[in-house]
């Protein structure tokens, strides 16, 4: 960005007529070799975390194998194609301190954001993702993009705190919408002409932010932290409808996908599959157009079912038994490795897009998590994880790290330090950490 | 979206936007008065989906089409109503509000109904009209914001309608862009209150009259003010007992208090929950997803009725055996549908669904997507139903012990009886199954059934020690518990002002108790005992920390 703000900009567009302008560009155009922008700055680095539900039986998920090479046991096999982008982590616990354990909740919580909850419901600080979306998020028109293939807009694994999910987008086609509706500007147009609609929208929003402010004279200390939270949000938008009026930057590979269709409501494992799959398209567009630099996606429910089977995958983790000849519970293992389909399927999509001479997964962390282990027994010792992608060549992968029992956080710890969050430790308690998983950093 | 007709929208705009809201006052002298410290400080929640789209609805018609925009607030002690005091409004659902705000304003402003929603016309299409868009936006925005426009709110709406109308050359336009910039303020989604220095103590702070109104209105009609309220808060009239008790017996006569009632009990007994059901459709083929919301609706329809139409007893509702249902539903009642569409339908002496709970919507709520579940359907009765916690289940369980490998656990009552052998999950499966086990009558899809797989059927529960072994029998014991009526009235309170009970309100609650038996356990008699109490205005604030504002 040089010298010739956005604000300005923008003030001088407004105050006068809709007329094709030159804007300055939001970020210039590739280098001869496809490697760097052309002014020579790095390729931005995006992020995203992926969620699967009700972990996985260690005997048929856990490498046998440590370091690089490792091999696929029967429930990584869906892996097989992206496994050299893949780390997988094994033995990284959470650790309870004095706090109960709550099923299906303390786990995840602890590993998004360092610190295990007091009860159900407590969401003790922000989730990774949101540091990261403050650290990159804000020159994109999304700061991030939130998604679940579980058709439940309340399943979502992103906070901002207390009372504060990120509350999820459970249809393909809302997601369309938001991301590639009547508001999507190509950035290959190749004539730029800002839109009026835009214009008066922002003009009015400025008007609204303008006025509320007097909202916040009567209110309590923790309501007004509410309404500054509603405040930030206006000024997002003001800054995304802002960043409409600029002429966005040529991006070959932007194409909007298809749109999608409505998909019902349900948990049947082939339509949680279906909505993976649009989701992930849109997704990995809107990485690709630049529409934001982070995602996050839940891949799998822990209430998925099986035609013609009474119980759901949760059931199944508690009341099937320990089949003698395979030493695992089949079916419960049967919803693990569609989970794990999908997560392939997230992974290779970000993969096979091309950018300059490498993909975007080469400028990707994903990072991906679970609730529990071994869910028969609501297990939080060695809670797997995965990280994919290279992070603009700040991360190995292709690597299974042994956790020896510290904590899961270090993963998340990690996570954050390669996206560029400065943080000297993270996490509270036990699971507070500054050690990152050394093995897997370049 | 319906359709209709010209005259019905001619007459049904002037409703929305003047209010026609003209029901008969009367009292039932059953006004409460106890002594009490009971309070509640000035707050600020987020509006609710149901909340905004029944504003939207009042004040431009129901045919207006409104977005899920709202995502759920969590639940804090026991409400979601408790839980829009503390919820966050995260960045990207301001984004949401935005969007969506954009979707019912184009069609406020749009050609099918300008003329009857926008109150006079502009000299010229294509042009600014600052008289015309003033007078929208004042009449709007009284009700949207609740109160009227302070001076700078005004002028900067009717300047930015102005400004919208010549950058895009469209009257209509410009007025769309700036009704969406009010739908999705703060000021309409945040249900913000203020409070004046009160006259008879100047140390002292009040409620407005407009934030009185507010709090009326959303018990009530779980919606914002009607011109009519806000008239009687312009006058003074909120600030006076007898104001108060008219406008309450105006509401509480409404058709629009089976609202407020149904949205109370959609709370209470977590029914946005439905939005998440789907049955196993092999399991359950005559199950669709298509009956799920007349599976809620049988429910919300059997309340009503029960409640408001018919000025019922609360308790008797677990024993009713007044229902209605569609050809779907029919269909897994295992009876012939009396007509298309919805049916009152009295179930005979001979059946076992009697009451509230053995209704194909509680009993599928609360349940698997292929197969019923009596914990779930016992600690939703427990917690929702009786305001009782059930603790969260242990970790580090080893369920190894309640595996059936061979296949000799044939129903629920032997697989939990295989639960009750751990002492870890005991505990809390005395606590739930044994009320649940007596609906295993219906199963996850609601249908009656004696058999599970080829065993028999063993309905029989207790609760709090009284035994019965119908689900008929369950409903009867549940009437005669005092934890049912204790429940409703504390739930209802903390609803009303969407808060939790503090401990020091325990014998408030208990006089409210006494009284609400005292009036035949009818729910529209408490709400009004609620609402016409010191206690549902007041503020606990300390009155020098809070600055006096009147719009």
């Amino acid at each position: 960005m040089n010298s010739f703000s956005r604000r300005r900009v923008l003030r001088g567009v407004v105050g006068g007529s809709a007329v094709t302008v030159g804007l300055p560009l939001l970020n210039c155009f590739l280098n001869g070799n496809g490697t760097a922008l052309a002014n020579g700055a790095p390729m931005p680095v995006r992020f995203a975390t992926w969620y699967w539900a009700l972990g996985m039986q260690k005997k048929i998920f856990v490498p046998k194998t440590v370091g690089a090479n490792y091999d696929l046991p029967e429930e990584l096999q869906p892996l097989k194609d992206v496994k050299q982008h893949i780390n997988v982590y094994s033995d990284f616990d959470v650790l309870r301190d004095s706090s109960a354990a709550v099923c299906h909740y303390t786990g995840w919580v602890a590993l998004r954001c360092g610190a295990v909850p007091k009860g159900r419901g407590d969401l003790p600080s922000p989730s990774l993702d949101v540091y990261v979306a403050q650290k990159i998020g804000t020159g994109t028109r999304f700061p991030a993009l939130y998604a679940t293939a579980t058709g439940n807009p309340t399943n979502s694994y992103s906070f901002r705190g207390p009372n504060a999910l990120n509350p999820s987008v459970a249809s393909p086609l809302e997601l369309y919408n938001q991301v590639f509706g009547a508001d999507f500007q190509d950035p290959n147009t190749p004539v730029f002409t800002p839109n009026p609609r835009v214009m008066v929208k922002r003009s009015v929003l400025s008007g609204v932010l303008e006025q509320a402010k007097d909202l916040e004279r009567n209110l309590g200390s923790e309501d007004r932290a509410r309404m500054d939270q509603y405040f930030t949000g206006l000024r997002d938008l003001e800054r995304q409808l802002a960043g409409q009026l600029e002429k966005p930057r040529p991006i070959a590979a932007c194409r909007a996908p298809t749109k999608p269709a409505e998909i019902p409501v349900g948990l049947p494992w082939e339509r949680i599959a279906l909505r993976h799959k649009l989701m992930t398209e849109i997704l990995q567009m809107a990485v690709v157009c630049d529409q934001t630099r982070v995602v996050n996606m839940v891949g799998s429910s822990q209430e998925a079912t099986k035609e013609g089977v009474a119980q759901a995958h949760h059931n199944t983790t508690h009341e099937e038994p320990v089949d003698e000849a395979l030493g695992y519970q089949p079916l419960t293992s049967f919803f693990t490795r569609r989970a794990m389909d999908n997560w392939a399927q997230f992974v290779g999509a970000f993969a096979n897009a091309k950018e300059g001479d490498g993909t975007v997964l080469d400028n990707m962390l994903i990072y991906a998590d679970s609730d529990q282990s071994y869910a028969r027994v609501h297990g939080l010792d060695g809670l797997p994880m995965f990280t994919a992608g290279r992070a603009g060549g700040r991360l190995k992968t292709g690597i299974h790290v042994n956790g020896a029992h510290t904590p899961g956080s270090r993963v998340g710890y990690t996570a954050l330090r390669t996206m560029g969050v400065d943080m000297e430790a993270w996490g509270a308690q036990s699971n507070r950490t500054s050690k990152e998983v050394g093995e897997v950093v370049v | 979206m319906r359709r209709l007709t010209n005259v019905a929208m001619i007459i049904g705009a002037a409703c929305y936007l003047v209010s026609c809201s003209d029901a008969p006052t009367s009292h039932l002298n059953q006004q409460v008065s106890p002594t009490s410290s009971a309070a509640s400080t000035a707050r600020m929640r987020l509006m609710s989906q149901d909340e905004y789209a029944y504003a939207i609805g009042d004040l431009f018609g129901p045919d207006v089409e409104v977005t899920q925009t709202i995502p759920r607030a969590p639940r804090v002690t026991g409400l979601l109503a408790v839980g829009t005091g503390v919820a966050a409004v995260t960045p990207s659902m301001v984004e949401r509000f935005h969007r969506d705000s954009h979707l019912i304003a184009e069609q406020v402003v749009g050609k099918a109904r300008r003329e009857f929603l926008v109150p006079c016309k502009p000299a010229g299409i294509s042009a600014a009209d600052a008289a015309c868009a003033d007078k929208f936006i004042t009449t709007v925005g009284r009700r949207l914001f609740r109160r009227p426009l302070s001076e700078a709110e005004h002028k900067s709406m009717v300047q930015a309608a102005g400004e919208g109308a010549v950058r895009l050359k469209d009257f209509y336009a410009g007025l769309s862009f700036t009704l969406a910039g009010m739908i999705s303020s703060p000021q309409f989604m945040l249900l913000t209150e203020t409070t004046e220095v009160d006259p008879h103590n100047a140390r002292r702070q009040r409620l407005t009259g407009y934030a009185k109104a507010q709090r009326l209105s959303l018990f009530f009609w779980d919606s914002i003010p009607d011109e009519q309220l806000l008239r009687a808060a312009e006058r003074g009239d909120l600030h006076t007992e007898r104001g108060v008790a008219q406008q309450i017996d105006r509401l509480v006569n409404s058709p629009q208090l089976e609202r407020g009632v149904r949205a109370f009990f959609s709370d209470m007994l977590a029914f946005e929950t439905f939005a998440d059901v789907a049955k196993d459709n092999v399991i359950y083929p005559a199950f669709t997803q298509a009956t799920v919301p007349e599976a809620k609706e049988q429910a919300l329809r059997m309340i009503a009725h029960h409640l408001v139409a018919e000025r019922g007893d609360y308790r008797e509702l677990f024993t009713s055996r007044k229902t209605f249902v569609t050809p779907n539903l029919a269909i897994l009642m295992g009876i012939i549908a009396p007509g298309p569409g919805w049916s009152e339908y009295e179930i005979p002496q001979s059946s076992q669904r009697v009451g509230l709970l053995s209704q194909v919507g509680f009993t599928s709520l609360y349940a698997h997507p292929g197969r019923s579940s009596p914990t779930r359907r016992g600690k939703a009765i427990r917690e929702l139903v009786l305001c009782q916690k059930v603790p969260d289940p242990p970790a580090n369980v080893d369920f190894s012990g309640f595996e059936d490998p061979r296949g000799k656990m044939n129903t629920a009552r032997d697989r939990l009886t295989a639960h009750a052998t751990n002492p870890v999950c005991a505990g809390c499966h005395k606590i739930t199954d044994p009320i649940g086990l007596s609906l295993e009558n219906f199963d996850g899809a609601g249908q009656f059934r004696t058999t599970e797989g080829d065993a028999a059927i063993d309905p029989s529960g207790t609760l709090d020690g009284v035994a019965f072994n119908t689900p008929e029998g369950l409903g009867k014991a549940l009437h005669d518990s005092p934890a049912l009526t204790s429940c409703l009235v504390s739930r209802l309170y903390s609803f009303a002002l969407a808060k939790a009970p503090g401990a020091n309100e325990k014998d408030y609650l208990e006089t409210l108790r006494a009284k609400f038996a005292g009036a035949g356990y009818r729910v529209p008699d408490l709400m009004r005992m609620i609402s016409n109490d010191a206690a549902f205005f007041a503020l606990a604030a300390a009155p020098t920390t809070v600055a006096g504002v009147t719009p």
